[in-house]
């Protein structure tokens, strides 16, 4: 019988963000969303902006992961994360107000306009607010 | 032999510098605690960050990639990590030595990227093309500064500015070894990496989205990751090299106090001795 968990790591470059056992984790990545559970093969995926969910024994955690890649291996799986953040350090208003900035810029497009640098903190910001609710 | 009162003044004047000295050994002490616990943090983050790339790199073999071979120019691009401010002993003459003595580097070719008001000073008057970079970093470096200055960089790299892209700063072993470290970002050297890697057992490992894609996202970060670690590691060392060079001018400072210590003495013997001989002369010539 496979494994029941894995060991889950997630690193920024301050710190360990977190470290456990989990069941099960998703994420967003560049192929679309993810869920990872213990025994997958190896697998390296770059991360984009979403909702980072895992699932423990006991329970379930959220939190907003921006930017990095994950490393998957049969036995755990590692998160680089540039930027994740857990839902208490989240400025709402922050967010609401990056959201409507990035949506401005898209809709009033010019040449210059960095879409794809728009389009990134609008996934950011819409990230943010989802792992609130 | 000078005065007694010119020795005392001599002597408070330096007992003066070793308070200050005193003062700076033990700021730096707690600065460099802060710092080192910063790096320590940040250090599994590099370690994993590097072995992916390893193993990535080791996978993909030799394919044309614009990140694994040297741009046309001919023009290198050295980042200097030194300090905002001196008395750290050699610290910051020896990063920017890394550049100035290397026996392969011509001036002409090389563009400096500075970080560190010291480095950015030296540097300038030297002569050297000078990109100017915020010198406010080195005071508390960030992830974010980092990846500002990297996208600025692979920007350059991928314009044909640049041809190579190298990092000047002191790497952090432990309290009192700081070593001076010129450290290759790009190309990356295939090469050694595989040599490295020999001796680990075998992963296979699948990419999404393809190899060549994911080394286009994940070498941005990789050289982010270099240069934080870079940032963060150069603070832990000035502060190292701070705390090492003012532990030195105390004891100096002490040695030279002891040594006035010495001369005073001798000095008000002789005066009291030369008193004592004059009064009794005094006495004799009454007599």
């Amino acid at each position: 019988m496979a494994e029941k968990s894995f060991n889950l790591r997630i690193i920024t470059p301050d710190r360990v963000f977190y470290e456990g056992e989990a069941e099960m984790v998703e994420f967003n990545t560049t192929e679309g969303q993810v869920g990872v559970l213990p025994g997958h093969i190896p697998l390296t995926v770059i991360i984009k902006p979403g909702i980072l969910n895992i699932y423990e024994t006991e329970g379930e955690k959220m939190a907003a992961l921006h930017a990095g890649f994950a490393e998957i291996l049969p036995e755990g799986v590692t998160i680089l994360a540039e930027i994740v953040e857990w839902p208490d350090e989240i400025d709402v208003s922050r967010a609401e107000a990056a959201k409507e900035r990035a949506e401005e810029r898209l809709r009033s497009r010019t040449p210059e306009t960095d879409i794809a640098r728009a389009e990134t903190a609008l996934q950011r910001a819409i990230a943010r607010i989802q792992t609130l609710k | 032999m000078a005065s007694m009162r010119d020795i005392k003044r001599r002597k408070s004047s330096i007992q003066g510098t070793q308070q200050i000295t005193k003062a700076m050994k033990l700021v730096s002490t707690v600065k460099l605690q802060r710092a080192r616990s910063n790096a320590e943090r940040s250090k599994s983050y590099f370690n994993c960050m590097f072995d992916t790339v390893n193993s990535i790199l080791k996978r993909v073999g030799h394919i044309e990639h614009k990140y694994l071979v040297s741009g046309e120019s001919q023009k290198k691009a050295v980042i200097v990590i030194t300090s905002n401010r001196g008395l750290a002993g050699g610290y910051n003459s020896n990063v920017i030595k890394l550049v100035t003595r290397h026996p392969e580097w011509k001036k002409e070719d090389l563009v400096i990227y500075p970080i560190g008001s010291k480095g950015h000073d030296t540097l300038a008057r030297n002569g050297y093309d000078i990109r100017e970079c915020e010198n406010a970093i080195i005071d508390a470096p960030t992830y974010v500064d980092a990846m500002a200055l990297s996208t600025r960089l692979l920007q350059s790299f991928a314009d044909g500015e640049i041809g190579e892209i190298y990092l000047a700063y002191t790497a952090f072993k432990n309290t009192v070894s700081h070593v001076p470290t010129l450290l290759k970002l790009l190309p990356i050297n295939c090469e050694e990496v595989k040599q490295e890697e020999a001796s680990k057992a075998e992963a296979i490992m699948n990419f999404e989205p393809e190899d060549v894609e994911a080394l286009d996202m994940i070498v941005p970060k990789y050289i982010t990751s270099l240069i934080y670690g870079a940032l963060v590691e150069a603070v832990a060392s000035e502060n190292g090299a701070r705390m090492q060079a003012m532990d030195n001018a105390t004891s100096n400072a002490e040695d030279m106090i002891s040594d006035l210590s010495l001369k005073y003495n001798r000095a008000r013997q002789g005066s009291i001795t030369q008193e004592l001989t004059e009064i009794i002369a005094g006495a004799e010539a009454l007599g």
